[in-house]
């Protein structure tokens, strides 16, 4: 399904991704760990379409079909959808009114507004506050609206960036519940995330970035995961 | 109290005319981050269509002034705004000066440097009479046009598809992008939305007036600028807000000042925007930083 191939990012003289190659199919898990400045949110970003051109090269595809060089509304259109750190969702704007901006993949607003009604069944936390605007709402009540604002654009891809940064444990374990739920659903996801046993809890693959470079890919398994990411390698398989 | 009344209509329909310049201005600025002089410019040219649909049934000549308004100003940003979607605010403010020059000169090219007149809508001039208050026509249309044209605006921001992808852009548009919104298709809605209000003005300023000249727009344009700041950049609600303020100070002022002083007028209320500035630089409804627009 989602294929990068030596995804390079570049800031200026700063080489923030060198070469960065994955794969995700549907209903997989593939988590990018790592330190901060590791490169982890810009391959995302490079992968949605989120950075300036000039910034980003290599191959990103779905199903073959090339997204680089697409603009982010294209990206997301074609399916593969960003949920950025920090959320970033839109504070004057209510919950539904999130949602609907999510919508713009649909031909119509009677398609979207039904398509909103499933979405937000999904999100009881929401559901009961879908005329509350968005700035309003806690901390996790905005992670899964974020979450559920990029479900809208019906995706195939999820990239999630940091999803449970800043939440209590309690909303952590929903938000980690919902992702798992998601991924049993059939979508593919792309998280990055500092919390790693709950990452590595729920990945299929585990990709450990340093200073822009996949030092190592762990297939599931905890311990693997875990003597990579602290170990400094041992224990990791090789980049494929 | 007759007179308090007679300048609470002058103040609605001043301010009225003044929230509906600063409410197209702040839309474009709000969304495509773009201070476009060329504002004024598009109100001219709806002022200068008036004089050439004037044969026609006036139901008609109002749909092409409109109509014009908002080719213009899509125009605007098709051909000279977006080439520079990615330049920094100096260089579109100096280009949208430059449309605005052209643009102008063009008008001169073809109609002539020399005021002309209109008399379009010239029966709105008449007065009302409620008891002993005398309130002109155009008072009254100007402050209904005002109140419809808001009440649009405000329906189409909140209930469309469209309207809600407006706000998040003006709010986020890097994120909106992301969350699929496209954006030159977004700034286009706000350009043209921007142009019909621009349209609905010139006609409610030339009916007042009666007269058109080449430098129509720039006042308008000033008063929007001020408005925008003083509600606060980038936020519609506080623009327009600060326009209708804008205009009934202005009025208050035109009304309470000592002849002697009435010269000093448009000092005096700048002098109070810088006052109140100030003390809140944000404007009345805050301010958001700047950011990338694509």
């Amino acid at each position: 399904m989602l294929a990068v191939e030596d995804l390079r990012v570049r800031y200026g003289k700063v080489a923030a991704v060198r070469g960065v190659s994955l794969t995700c199919g549907a209903g997989e898990l593939v988590a990018l760990l790592g330190p901060n400045g590791a490169g982890k949110s810009s391959t995302l970003l490079g992968i949605a379409g989120g950075l300036e051109s000039g910034t980003v090269s290599g191959v990103v595809s779905l199903d073959d079909h090339p997204l680089q060089g697409l603009t982010p509304e294209d990206v997301s259109r074609a399916g593969v959808v960003l949920v950025p750190e920090r959320r970033r969702i839109f504070a004057s704007l209510t919950v539904r009114e999130n949602l609907m901006v999510g919508a713009s993949a649909w031909a119509s607003r009677r398609q979207a507004t039904a398509h909103a009604e499933q979405v937000i069944q999904q999100f009881p936390m929401l559901a009961s506050m879908a005329h509350r605007h968005g700035g309003l709402l806690s901390g996790g009540q905005q992670q899964l609206l974020a979450i559920a604002r990029a479900l809208m654009a019906k995706p195939r891809v999820l990239l999630l960036d940091e999803p449970s940064i800043g939440l209590a444990r309690e909303m952590v374990n929903t938000v980690f519940e919902t992702i798992r739920r998601l991924r049993d659903d059939g979508l593919a996801i792309v998280l990055v995330e500092q919390n790693v046993a709950n990452a590595i809890a729920l990945a299929d693959r585990a990709l450990l970035l340093r200073k822009g470079l996949i030092e190592g890919v762990a297939q599931s398994g905890a311990d693997q995961v875990l003597s990579s990411y602290f170990g400094r390698g041992e224990g990791a398989a090789s980049p494929t | 109290m007759t007179r308090a009344l007679q300048y609470t209509a002058d103040a609605l329909s001043t301010g009225g005319l003044y929230a509906l310049f600063a409410c197209g201005l702040s839309l474009v600025l709000s969304v495509a981050r773009i201070a476009n002089f060329a504002y004024g410019s598009v109100l001219m040219v709806a002022a200068y269509m008036l004089l050439v649909t004037r044969a026609l049934a006036w139901p008609i000549a109002l749909i092409v002034v409109i109509a014009s308004a908002v080719v213009l100003s899509v125009a605007i940003d098709r051909v000279a705004f977006a080439p520079l979607r990615r330049a920094d605010a100096v260089t579109l403010l100096v280009a949208s000066f430059g449309v605005s020059i052209l643009i102008q000169n063009l008008v001169v090219l073809i109609a002539g440097a020399r005021p002309a007149s209109v008399n379009f809508g010239a029966s709105f001039n008449d007065a009302v009479s409620i008891g002993s208050v005398h309130i002109a026509k155009i008072d009254i249309l100007t402050f209904v046009v005002t109140a419809a044209v808001l009440l649009s605006l405000w329906l189409f921001l909140t209930r469309s598809l469209t309207g809600v992808q407006l706000r998040a852009a003006a709010e986020d548009f890097t994120m909106s992008r992301l969350a699929g919104v496209r954006a030159n298709r977004v700034i286009a809605v706000a350009f043209a939305i921007s142009g019909a209000i621009a349209g609905v003005a010139a006609t409610l300023l030339t009916m007042q007036s009666g007269s058109l000249s080449t430098d129509a727009g720039l006042q308008p344009t000033l008063i929007a600028f001020i408005a925008v700041v003083v509600g606060g950049m980038g936020s519609v609600v506080g623009a327009t807000v600060a326009g209708l303020l804008l205009g009934i100070v202005s009025v208050v002022l035109q009304a309470t000042l000592p002849s002697h002083l009435l010269p000093y007028h448009d000092a005096i209320l700048f002098s109070i925007v810088i006052f109140m500035l100030l003390g809140r630089p944000q404007g009345l409804f805050g301010a958001r930083a700047a950011g990338a627009r694509i």
